[in-house]
């Protein structure tokens, strides 16, 4: 009776030993990588090398910094990623697609899975706060309605629900950055890139910036967060990618 | 492995937008082009009246062309017949001939051109005169016009055999060739016209192609920001398709406004020189479905000339 007593418990043991295999398993598949780079190398005409021989990859839902002087090529990392510019050599595969693959005509579906922030901010700067937030909305042909109840939930999100009439030109650095952000995952983007989100802020704004992008990391948005300010991204105790004019010489996790 | 709660987001499907969005999205990019347009009214009518002028030039010769064929149209249903009389017949004869035949049932008038009278004229138009004086004796014949009652093929026709077969008549025929020199100058008038409105059309598409150039170049930040957040070409390319459609319409508007006043203006004295000579005659102006063809065919216009401006600029705006 004991022995098959046992053997039971052991059939049981290997059931569960079989399902944690098939769910890792499964969490491997889940967790594909988001951005790969392989052998990316980046040449402007003229001759300029931005990046060289980049290799990495960005698992789904990772949240990382990329850091370096500027000239340094971060900028040029994230634009490769959205197809702003096209890579020189290597391979690029974001979310399970190879850019170089990518025609022409598919770049805008592209971008519209890729929430991105900008150092300059690019509002457009004849339209109310909340006209800039909703427009990958409209790009991507809801409803009023919808378009009305997310641009707000977005707004809330990012504190700045009371401006939704305003122009951007009203806002202050900060608040442009935010409303910048708010457009970024208004399309619930699996990937956020950011340049230089706390380019001119304060550190006290610096961090409220950071705690958004934390948000979005928790409900499961891979997040890249190109910026200079090292001692912020010590703070944040996040993997970090470290590039020196074109090369990737560090890709550091923090100590746990 | 914390991110392992979450649920897979990638690979989702886009659900199609539903069809009244688009609707709303048409509408609103209709009245926010033309509300583009209307916030700078002056530089927009400028354009709108150049397209105008070159959609007018051509409307207002067609419609000249119409009037005139009208006018001989209404000239050439009634066929004359010149009746060439031998030499050997005297005028008295003539005239005698002249009686009797205007009792025929199937004759309305006619008239006597005596060799005297018709060298006379001949004198007068040819510009010969010097040398006609040199003639022993008149070479011309007497000449008997005659107009028949109806304008039916087969009764003239009848009416032409039959004369044919008098004994005083050399030669009879239709004087009809004046019409068929006059229908053949306004064939040539006619492809002229169609020529010139080939031009303007390739005018107005560049007027318009060269608008809709600026209006993109001007809104070229809006442009990239609108490709940095993944609208597609087809996306941007719209409002500008709008605003081409517009211009067009408008001057297309402004061409029906031209020609109407024009032929408003010539209504007045055309209508005198008219009555002098055929009463029932009435000058054509724009009718309803001409100047639907006018406004559609500038509509039209703005939109071919927006769609060769768009697609060609906006592949050189790339996000920087």
């Amino acid at each position: 009776m004991e022995i098959k007593n046992n053997d039971k418990i052991s059939n049981f043991q290997l059931f569960f030993a079989i399902i944690e295999k098939l769910n890792s398993f499964f969490i491997h598949i889940n967790l594909h990588n988001m951005i790969t780079f392989s052998e990316v190398s980046k040449r402007y005409p003229g001759g300029y090398q931005a990046l060289n021989q980049v290799n990495f990859h960005l698992k789904q839902g990772d949240m990382v910094f990329l850091t370096g002087h500027s000239g340094a090529g971060k900028t040029t990392l994230l634009r490769l990623i959205a197809l702003i510019e096209h890579n020189t050599s290597g391979q690029i595969v974001v979310n399970g697609q190879n850019l170089s693959r990518l025609p022409t005509n598919r770049i805008p579906y592209l971008r519209r899975r890729i929430g991105m922030t900008f150092q300059e901010h690019r509002l457009l700067f004849d339209r109310t706060v909340f006209d800039n937030v909703a427009l990958p909305l409209i790009i991507a042909g809801l409803r009023h309605q919808e378009i009305r109840r997310r641009v707000r939930a977005a707004l809330d999100k990012v504190g700045l629900l009371n401006k939704e009439k305003s122009y951007p030109i009203t806002l202050s650095a900060g608040q442009q950055q935010r409303v910048g952000i708010a457009r970024a995952v208004i399309n619930k983007p699996p990937i956020l890139l950011a340049d230089e989100p706390t380019g001119n802020l304060d550190p006290a704004l610096a961090k409220e910036i950071m705690r958004l992008f934390m948000q979005f990391n928790q409900v499961g948005v891979t997040v890249l967060i190109a910026s200079h300010a090292l001692g912020l991204i010590k703070s944040m105790g996040r993997r970090t990618l470290i590039l020196q004019q074109g090369n990737l010489i560090g890709d550091t996790y923090p100590r746990r | 492995m914390n991110h392992s709660t979450h649920p897979p987001i990638s690979h989702r499907k886009a659900k199609p937008p539903p069809r009244n969005a688009w609707l709303m999205h048409y509408l609103y990019l209709l009245f926010s082009s033309l509300g583009l347009i209307v916030r700078t009214p002056l530089p927009s009518l400028m354009t709108a009246a150049v397209i105008g002028i070159a959609l007018a030039l051509p409307t207002g010769l067609y419609l000249l062309l119409e009037n005139v064929q009208q006018v001989s149209s209404g000239w050439g249903g009634a066929a004359q017949i010149s009746l060439f009389i031998k030499q050997e017949i005297d005028n008295k004869q003539v005239h005698a001939l002249a009686d009797q035949l205007y009792q025929h049932p199937d004759i309305s008038s006619v008239q006597v051109i005596t060799p005297t009278e018709a060298l006379e004229e001949y004198r007068t138009l040819s510009g010969f005169g010097e040398s006609l004086d040199a003639l022993e004796h008149n070479p011309l014949p007497a000449v008997l016009v005659i107009q028949p009652i109806t304008n039916e093929e087969i009764t003239t026709q009848n009416l032409l055999n039959s004369l044919k077969q008098l004994r005083e008549v050399e030669v009879a025929q239709f004087d009809m060739l004046w019409l068929k020199r006059l229908l053949a100058m306004m064939e040539i008038v006619r492809r002229g016209v169609l020529i010139l409105a080939i031009l303007l059309a390739l005018a107005v598409l560049l007027v318009i192609g060269n608008t809709i150039r600026l209006a993109i170049y001007n809104r070229r930040d809006e442009i990239e920001i609108y490709k940095l957040v993944g609208a597609t070409d087809a996306f941007i390319r719209r409002p500008f398709l709008f605003t081409g459609f517009w211009y067009g319409l408008f001057g297309g508007f402004i061409a029906w406004l031209f020609v109407n006043t024009s032929f408003w203006f010539l209504q007045g004295p055309v209508k005198q020189l008219t009555t002098l000579y055929y009463s029932q005659f009435e000058l054509l102006t724009l009718n309803v479905l001409s100047s639907s063809m006018l406004l559609l065919s500038g509509a039209s216009l703005g939109l071919a000339g927006a769609w060769l401006a768009v697609g060609r600029h906006l592949r050189e705006i790339q996000p920087r």
